[in-house]
Order: C-alpha cells, then structure tokens, then sequence
C-alpha cells in the first residue's frame, strides 16, 4: 500500500530529517511511528500525502510513485488518504456536518449520497445528534473525532495520522485509539505518529522507530521504547 | 474508490459553488462589509469625478465649437468681389463653413439681443456685411483668421483673439489634469479593493489549507472565492450607481435652469447616466473577480 525506497529528505535550510528510509506498509495494516521530537516523524507522514517531497528516492502509494506527481494529479491522491492533525483542522464557520460533508462535496457526489455517508459516519464516531453544532461548541475529543469522520467519510484506503491524541486528555484519547481500531478493522491501513507511550504499550501493533531520520527500529507487536 | 481523472464541472457543482459564495458572504460578515465598503468609496469618488470632468469637457467643446471668425466685408466690396472673398476663404483647408450675413441681418440680430435701442439704427446701418467663418477645427481659428486678413475684400477678421486663445490653453491642461486624476483615481480604486479582498482571503488561508488536504482542485477552490469577488463587486456598485442616477436628475435640473441663461449646457441626463453607471458596473465587477483571482492564486501554489 505505502512504499518507501531510499527516501532522503533534506530541507532548504539545510536539515536533513530523513536519509535513506526503506519502508514497506501493506493494505490494512495499523503502523505506529514514534521516536524523539525532531527525528522526523512529521516529514515521514507528510511524505505519503505528498505534502512534502523527497529530495532522494521514491514514494509508492497505492501502486502509483507520487514522487513525479503533477501539481493537478494532487487532489487524485489526497482523495485516496485520509489526514488527521493533532490541531483537527475543522473549518470553524461550517457545522460539524458541513465539515464532514466538504471532502465528499469536493469530488462531486450527488447530494443524497452526500447525506446518506455522512450520517453514516457521524453515527461511526457518535456524534450524529450534535451534527448541527459549530465545531468551537465541541470539546476536543469531539472535535478529533469530526476531523476523523471527516478523513474516512470517502472510504480512502489509508488513514494518516500525526499526534491525533496530542492535544487530548487521556480517556479521551482511548475513545479516539478506539475508533482508529474499528476503522482499521474495516480494511483502512492507518500510520499514526505518535508520542502517547502508553496506548502504544496497550493497543499493540507494528512499530516503527524513527531516530535521526533513520529507521532505528520496526517490530510487529512492538512496544514504545522511549521513557515517556 | 473516487481516483481517476477530474471531470469538468458538473451543473450541481456549479450550483454548488454559487451556494457556497452567497453563505460565504454571509459567514465572513464584516470581511464582506468591508471589501464592499472599500469598492463603494472608491466608486463613488470615481462616478462623481467622472460626471463632472465629462460635464467640463462638454462646456469646455461647447465653447470651443462656438468659436467663429467675423470677417467683415469691404464696404465697397461689390456682389462679384463678396463672391470671390467667399472662394478664397472657403479654399482655406482650416475651414470648414462660411455663412454670409448681410449688415441688415446684422443690426436685426443686434437689436434682438441688446433691445431695441438700436433700432435708431435702422437709419443709417453703421455694420458692415459679414462672412461668419467656422474652422474645422477649433484650434485653427486664429490662424485662419489670419489668413482671411491678408484677403483683398477683408476689412477686418475678429475672434475674440486672447480670449480664444487663453480658453484654449486653460482646457487643454484641464483635460490633461482630468485624465490623470481619472487614471489615478481608478488605479487606488483597483489597489484598495484588491487589498482588501486579499486580506479577507488571507484570513481564510486556512479553509484553503484545508480544501487542499481533502482533496479539493484548485478550480474547486477558486469558483467560490471568484463568485463571492464578483458579488463584493455588484454590492459595492449599488450606492455609487443609485447616488450617481439619482444625484445627477436634480443636480441636472438645477444648474441647467440657473446657467442656460450663461449659454452654458450639461449633458442630458439618460446620455450621462447611463454610460457613467455602465462603466462603473464593469469596473466593480472587473475589480472584484480579479481582485480575488489573484488573491486566492496566492494561497494555492504552495
């Protein structure tokens, strides 16, 4: 699903956050990446939606290298990956149902299905009673789960996701690493950067440790590894 | 799976994007009021300079039009020297048409004018018959009327020399100022409501930042914004136009009924109004959609 081949990333400033990264993630897959701040954790996500590009080597994501992807074949590519933020990235003027709405209007679906979707994952994250609220009427748990119903609402193949519980009290964030579970179970490959050494001691899955831009270490079932 | 190619734009999603710049307007309230307030000022400013120095420029070749050469015939000029006074004056290339008014005609247009007078006059005609002689173009007066001096039957050939000259002088440096001030004048409009309609975008960077992350193309992304400019456009024409079809009607009115009497005349009110309003119109909505045209461009090719 996610290939990386010898992906180097240096930036204009002159800092090399990633070198030589070799990396296989197969459809369905549920990929933990953590390692200390600054070792490139942020650069390898943005990589697979190509909102960074690498300076060496190649991106493969869904069978197609986006390394060479034109500017307008973009859009084609973000259809297929879901993104959530530690920040949520709601659009503050629009309803919570509007916002979830806006990344199936974007590719033009007809209205009913629209409604039909919607719904469909706004019950998924629970949140289908307050689907009229503004998302600042929300607490932070609810708006995370929003931005999630909103990156799955298309059905994409891979869901991305950098420090979704970061700004989240930690039941909160259970309920959140509850719904990332459900949703992988559904099929939905999902790399979540991470720095919560808990759930990825509780919820076990693959791990990879970045550390100086170089895979340090990549375990099935692995654990955090770092004092939190 | 939605991959592939990016279709055309389908009728709904026009609809769509014509929804969403209406609630877009709405949502950014005071970013609206204030990209419309900026077009309102600066369209106003522009109508009214633009009615007034058009109504300068129509007094201004009113007056210009009006100037004439008397070229006063030799009184002992006789029917066969008039007429060869007339073929050396009309094969003058300056000028466009000689009338002859003879000096009875002359004292009858005096007395009309300055009362009845002169009608002691009528006795013994003091006038002398004359050839009223139009250039084709204004300017050209003086030199003619030199020319038709040298003429063997020209007794004299009047103008109102400094006057003309200094008239025209004054005008063409007023219409230079005019076009200047025009041009300026819609070049800060143009500047201004870019500006603002830059800020209002910059504001919502963000809600582009995240059209992007789900996958929105650019063109998706700039019909709302370029619907909304060309709305931001319309609004900020209304007052501008209202105040400048209704200001002129009474405007009109009443300075043309105070000066008719200077022989002075303002342009009919339908032939300003209408190309005033119409002008204005096409530059608010040329402003706005290009003013977010090249706003939202900005924030796209990141």
């Amino acid at each position: 699903m996610i290939e990386m081949q010898g992906v180097t990333k240096k930036y204009p400033n002159g800092v090399t956050a990633l070198s030589g990264v070799d990396v296989t993630i197969k459809q369905g897959e549920f990929v933990y990446i953590v390692g200390p701040s600054g070792a490139g954790k942020s650069t390898f996500i943005k990589l697979i939606y190509r909102e960074e590009k690498p300076s060496e080597g190649n991106v493969i994501v869904g069978g197609i290298s986006i390394v060479g992807l034109r500017q307008r074949s973009i859009p084609t590519l973000r259809r297929q990956v879901g993104v959530v933020f530690q920040d949520f990235k709601l659009l503050p003027l629009l309803n919570v149902y509007e916002n979830v709405a806006f990344a199936l209007e974007v590719i033009e679906v007809e209205p009913a299905v629209i409604y039909k979707q919607v719904m469909e994952v706004l019950d998924l994250v629970g949140l289908k009673h307050k689907a009229r609220m503004l998302p600042t009427e929300l607490s932070g748990g609810e708006q995370q789960r929003i931005a999630i119903a909103r990156s799955i609402v298309n059905n994409p193949k891979v869901v991305i996701a950098d420090e979704p519980t970061g700004n989240l009290d930690p039941d909160t964030s259970w309920d959140i690493m509850r719904l990332f579970e459900t949703i992988n179970e559904r099929g939905t490959t999902i790399v979540m950067a991470t720095h919560n050494k808990e759930i990825v001691n509780t919820i076990r899955r693959r791990v990879i440790a970045i550390e100086n831009g170089r895979i340090a270490r990549d375990e099935q079932r692995g654990d955090y590894g770092y004092e939190a | 799976m939605n991959s592939g190619v990016i279709t055309a734009m389908k009728p709904r999603t026009f609809r769509r994007h014509f929804r969403e710049s209406f609630k877009n307007l709405r949502r950014n309230g005071w970013m609206t009021f204030a990209a419309v307030s900026a077009v309102t000022v600066t369209l106003l400013l522009t109508g009214v300079f633009l009615v007034i120095m058009l109504n300068l420029n129509k007094v201004a070749t009113d007056i210009e039009n009006d100037v004439e050469v008397r070229v006063h015939i030799k009184l002992l000029a006789e029917e066969k020297d008039k007429e060869q006074l007339r073929m050396q004056i009309e094969s003058l290339p300056e000028v466009e048409s000689v009338d002859y008014s003879s000096k009875e005609e002359e004292l009858q247009n005096m007395i009309k004018d300055m009362g009845s007078d002169f009608s002691l006059f009528e006795q013994s005609n003091p006038l002398y018959d004359v050839f009223i002689v139009k250039t084709v173009r204004p300017q050209d007066t003086p030199n003619a009327a030199r020319k038709i001096e040298q003429f063997e039957y020209t007794e004299t050939a009047v103008y109102g020399e400094e006057k003309v000259e200094n008239l025209f002088s004054f005008m063409k440096t007023a219409r230079n100022i005019g076009v200047v001030l025009v041009a300026g004048l819609l070049f800060t409009a143009m500047f201004l409501i870019s500006n603002t309609i830059k800020i209002t975008i910059f504001a919502r960077r963000k809600e582009i930042e995240i059209m992007k992350l789900v996958g929105a193309t650019n063109g998706f992304i700039r019909w709302p914004f370029l619907l909304e400019g060309l709305w931001i456009g319309l609004l900020g024409s209304l007052i501008p136009i209202g105040a400048i079809s209704v200001g002129y009607y009474y405007a009109e009115q009443a300075l043309s009924a105070r000066l008719s009497a200077h022989f002075i005349e303002f342009i009919g009110y339908l032939p300003l109004v209408l190309p005033v309003t119409g002008l204005l119109l096409i530059i608010a909505i040329f402003i706005g959609i290009w003013g977010s045209f090249i706003s939202v461009r900005r924030f796209l090719n990141v």
